[in-house]
């Protein structure tokens, strides 16, 4: 193996550990502040839709709108689905099922 | 010492809950190696990156710069900012880490991804779910990470490219877990506001730093409207 690559990889590595590493040193040993716990209360969902979004109406590089996503539509049910079930492993089966369909019928 | 019983079902509970992960990785991994491959990566060097950065978009884009023949620096810099998403979710995490020692916490750090985060913060929720469990869980993902990656790098495209939708995967699970959190409306609101955020800053900034963007403004919204909330309520209006 390349020396240079292997230097590559162990750069790449410690500065993708270090964001992973120092929230949870600093903060699993004290107390939270009330308000931070407030912020940090809202960061799943925030950082979650913030994930989703983007991936179902934008595409191409660079970016740009794009509503007509099969992505999209199959977001739709999958989300009612899941609202209603509450179940994981039925929402990603039938968001699979039903993208899979998608893919059918607009190739 | 805990029961060996005790251990067996830790292992069986964390790995059996990892599984949507393990079955959204496979494709991606696979489409990893392969591309990799292509950029002149020995498997033994997709799995090293694999193991040692263990961050899907980063490493695709990591790949895609050394095959246009950009320097180290560059690459780890553009990893860096990629990554810094994962100081919200270990920040988050941290809530339900209170305590744990030093060692299984730097343990647990390497394992946080988008998707270690989504799956685990949903389930500290249930009363069964704990730090050893979610250390499993963040560990079966990274074994079929580094596994799909390495037999990528064989050159198989083993899965056909949207065989059983099984790219959409990883999404649904993503949307499935996002209506898990939801606990007010005032999650749905600010879910809203961040998903909608995300993608106008996606449309303007280079790179995918309208995450950490649009999930920081939105939280402190939330924050500063639960704690108006909270004063209303206090101070005896109707809210």
């Amino acid at each position: 193996m390349r020396t240079d690559y292997l230097l590559l990889v162990l750069g790449m590595g410690i500065v993708t550990y270090l964001p992973r590493w120092v929230p949870l040193i600093f903060l699993s040993h004290r107390r939270l502040p009330e308000w931070l716990k407030q912020w940090l209360d809202f960061i799943p969902v925030a950082v979650l839709s913030a994930l989703i979004l983007p991936g179902l109406v934008t595409a191409g590089e660079p970016r740009h709108l794009e509503a007509f996503h099969p992505a999209l539509l199959v977001a739709i049910p999958t989300t009612i689905f899941a609202w209603k079930t509450r179940s994981l492993a039925g929402t990603v089966i039938a968001g699979m099922s039903l993208y899979w369909a998608a893919g059918r019928f607009f190739p | 010492m805990m029961p060996v019983g005790d251990r067996w079902n830790i292992l069986k509970g964390g790995a059996a809950a990892a599984w949507p992960i393990c079955l959204g990785y496979a494709p991606i991994g696979l489409a990893f190696g392969v591309l990799a491959q292509k950029a002149g990566l020995t498997p033994w060097e997709i799995g090293l990156m694999s193991l040692l950065v263990y961050a899907g978009s980063a490493q695709f884009i990591a790949v895609s710069m050394i095959e246009s023949g950009a320097q180290a620096i560059p690459i780890i810099l553009t990893t860096f900012t990629i990554n810094l998403r994962h100081l919200l979710m270990s920040s988050s995490l941290a809530v339900h880490l209170q305590g744990l020692g030093r060692g299984w916490l730097s343990l647990y750090a390497y394992g946080v991804t988008d998707e270690s985060f989504a799956l685990n913060t949903a389930r500290f929720r249930d009363r069964e779910w704990d730090w050893r469990r979610a250390l499993v869980l963040n560990h079966a993902s990274n074994c079929a990470w580094i596994a799909s990656t390495v037999i990528g790098g064989y050159g198989g495209q083993f899965i056909p490219a949207g065989a059983f939708g099984i790219d959409y995967a990883l999404p649904a699970m993503f949307i499935c877990l996002l209506v898990m959190q939801i606990r007010d409306s005032l999650h749905v609101a600010m879910a809203v506001l961040s998903g909608l955020l995300a993608v106008a800053l996606s449309l303007l900034l280079p790179g995918n730093i309208y995450i950490v963007a649009a999930s920081v403004t939105a939280a402190t919204i939330g924050m500063f409207l639960r704690k108006r909330r909270a004063g209303i309520v206090e101070s005896g209006e109707s809210p």
